[in-house]
């Protein structure tokens, strides 16, 4: 069987989902056993037009993009969405909150009216196309990505946890955030990262999205233990959840 | 024969972002020389209205993944100075450690990852493994280091969550500074080894001088990424960074949806030359051997040496990271929990020197601690316009070259810059 070929593209993000690639260091040596890449434009010079499967990063904002979105998707057996830009439309769906024509003007004053600013509300690449796998998180986890290309690469299926980032936070014997006084969205996100913001200090801001079945009742039972409420978790919430209609 | 030449590179490989090079020539006169770039917006600025200042650090890192700590450092920084926040001395040495890993593992995956390949003629550094085996892994263990230094330090190696306005979330044990010590002595022959290697292709470099404008903080005794004043080569004197706005003058052209910024002249230039410039004086003794073997002045004004004056940086912050473990250590780690933060409206202006050139943030809050009002100006925004001049100057001199050459010097051009391309965008 000849080995898969791999092509890599990004929109609008940080990057920051590549660099983990890149710092994988030299087990990219490994992948390069059982994949062929053929488009990585961070990293490497040369470019294709034909590969199988397609790496997404960023999120869509304007249709320029959403149509070499498209023509990506015809062109890639299996389309893969990079961080939480891809999965979920990430930070970028702040922009969501406010009127297009407004934040061009925010950002740019009069001159935001010039045709090559113009921006769309901020999409995930599943509102636009077929997604087949999702590597979630910001960034995404330089383990979890190779694990989930060496799956591809052989045929089987990638599993990812159903369960909230408390579960690891908890493996990990990490003092629970609400403790501190901290609104902390552990209790609803999905694991899979192995709670490292916990770990560093710092609440869980929901980088991997709401795991698919939370628990909203034990939710509401640690947010009312701790004298918090839901509205306390909407701000956060919106770092990395914000919706396509505006939301203030 | 006179030159008909039409170079058309949509989107720029191994840069950070999306870029495009468009030249065209006929008859030996150079019709267009444009430096493109075309990302898609993200609207930080805009997108920050309505955060509370606990997690404006959070979103707006995000604005670069390659550069997460400098945002992070620059936002909180800002922040501070709009509540009135003082630290302590032990998180201003922290944070001045912290950093040196990001310019470490920046600078490596720049000068290692992606301009290498093109002095050895190469199209990736996985075709120089075969070639150079050894430098190659010196270059993953030094970019190693970099990241398992900004992980004891930020909690992540990417978009750090320690960091906190008044502190630090989490505190390293002094086991871990000690153990981060011997990791810094033991890579010092590894970076002595990409310098020679470096060096040895050092003649590879094109030989282009354009004399511009380069800024960089500078404060007094410190080779400085952290603290300091604007300081400019067109002006003796120096300016505090609340007054970033006066330096930036950022407009906008149709070429380019990120802003360009100009002070004293048409274009300025930041990055690793500017602050060589500026700071050389105050190198560590290795970095400053370093520059010397490498043939670094701080008259240079070749833009394709940016990347040899980040070799040199490499150095200094490793020699300068160990004189922060000392001092921390001498002092001992104490358990401060971050101060207490009675938000309060204001407007503070943070800055840093990002690994590619000065990071300006500007926050306004109101009584609540809610951001009201930002204002980001990324390296790459202050570096477009230079990048555009270059290719104005360079193009020219370089026309009798076949069109693959012209082609590649300009390519290598835009990458001396290390561009972050979707940052300057933001």
């Amino acid at each position: 069987m000849s080995k898969p070929r791999l092509a890599i593209f990004d929109f609008a993000c940080c990057e920051g989902c590549q660099l983990q690639i890149v710092n994988m260091e030299e087990q990219i040596l490994d992948l390069l056993g059982v994949v062929t890449p053929v488009e990585w434009r961070e990293a490497i010079s040369d470019q294709s037009d034909e590969y199988d499967i397609a790496l997404v990063e960023g999120s869509i904002t304007r249709p320029e993009d959403e149509q070499r979105l498209k023509e990506i998707r015809k062109r890639a057996k299996v389309l893969v969405a990079l961080g939480a830009c891809a999965t979920m439309g990430g930070v970028n769906k702040l922009k969501n909150n406010f009127e297009m024509d407004e934040v061009r003007r925010c950002v740019y004053g009069p001159a935001g009216a010039m045709p090559h600013l113009s921006t769309y509300s901020t999409k995930a690449l599943h509102e636009l196309v077929k997604v087949d796998f999702s590597v979630h998180g910001c960034p995404m986890s330089s383990e979890e990505f190779g694990y989930i290309v060496r799956c591809l690469a052989s045929g089987t299926t990638p599993v990812t946890p159903t369960y909230p980032v408390c579960v690891e936070c908890k493996l990990r014997e990490n003092a629970c955030r609400f403790e501190y006084n901290e609104v902390c969205l552990g209790v609803i996100t999905r694991a899979g990262c192995g709670a490292p913001c916990p770990a560093g200090g710092s609440w869980c801001y929901g980088c991997r999205g709401p795991v698919d079945d939370p628990n909203v009742n034990a939710a509401k039972d640690i947010m009312a233990r701790y004298g918090k409420t839901p509205e306390d978790l909407k701000s956060r919430m919106q770092l990395f959840n914000s919706v396509e209609a505006p939301t203030c | 024969m006179l030159k008909t030449l039409n170079i058309d590179v949509h989107h720029v490989t191994r840069i950070e972002g999306h870029g495009n090079i468009h030249v065209e020539a006929a008859d030996g006169r150079v019709l267009k020389a444009e430096w493109q770039v075309p990302e898609a917006p993200r609207f930080f600025e805009a997108m920050l209205r309505g955060r509370s200042y606990q997690d404006v650090q959070t979103v707006v890192c995000r604005v670069c993944g390659i550069c997460s700590f400098a945002h992070s450092l620059a936002s909180i920084k800002a922040t501070e100075a709009a509540m009135g926040i003082e630290v302590s001395e032990q998180t201003d040495r922290l944070r001045i450690l912290a950093y040196g890993g990001e310019q470490l593992e920046s600078h490596v995956l720049h000068v290692g990852y992606l301009v290498a390949p093109d002095l050895v003629g190469v199209n990736s550094v996985v075709n120089l493994v075969a070639s150079h085996p050894e430098v190659v892994k010196a270059v993953i263990r030094a970019h190693r280091l970099g990241n398992d230094w900004m992980e004891l330090l930020g909690g992540r190696r990417t978009h750090p969550v320690s960091f906190r306005p008044g502190g630090f979330g989490k505190l390293p044990t002094e086991a871990e500074l000690k153990s981060l010590k011997e990791r810094l002595e033991k890579i010092v022959p590894d970076l002595k080894l990409i310098a020679e290697t470096v060096a040895a292709l050092a003649g590879r470099i094109p030989a282009f001088e354009r004399p511009t404008e380069y800024i960089a903080l500078a404060h007094d005794g410190v080779y400085t990424f952290y603290h300091g004043m604007i300081a400019s080569t067109d002006t003796p004197e120096r300016l505090p960074v609340d007054r970033f706005e006066q330096v930036v003058n950022e407009f906008l052209v149709g070429q380019s949806t990120a802003k360009w910024a100009r002070w004293h002249r048409d274009s300025y230039a930041v990055g690793a030359l500017a602050r060589f410039k500026h700071n050389h004086a105050n190198l560590h003794p290795l970095a400053a051997q370093t520059a010397k073997m490498l043939g670094l002045t701080p008259q240079c004004c070749n833009p394709y040496f940016n990347s040899i004056a980040q070799v040199v940086e490499a150095v200094e912050v490793v020699e300068a990271g160990l004189d922060q473990i000392e001092g921390l250590l001498a002092r001992g780690i104490k358990p401060e929990p971050p101060c207490k933060v009675k938000p309060r409206a204001g407007t503070g202006v943070g800055s840093v020197e990002a690994p590619r050139g000065i990071l300006f943030h500007k926050y306004t809050y109101d009584d609540n601690g809610v951001c009201t009002a930002a204002n980001i100006c990324i390296p790459t925004n202050q570096n477009h316009a230079n990048i555009q001049k270059d290719f104005e100057a360079l193009v020219p001199q370089v026309l009798d070259g076949d069109e693959a050459r012209v082609r590649l010097l300009l390519e290598m051009l835009v990458r001396a810059y290390d561009p972050c391309v979707s940052c300057s965008t933001h």
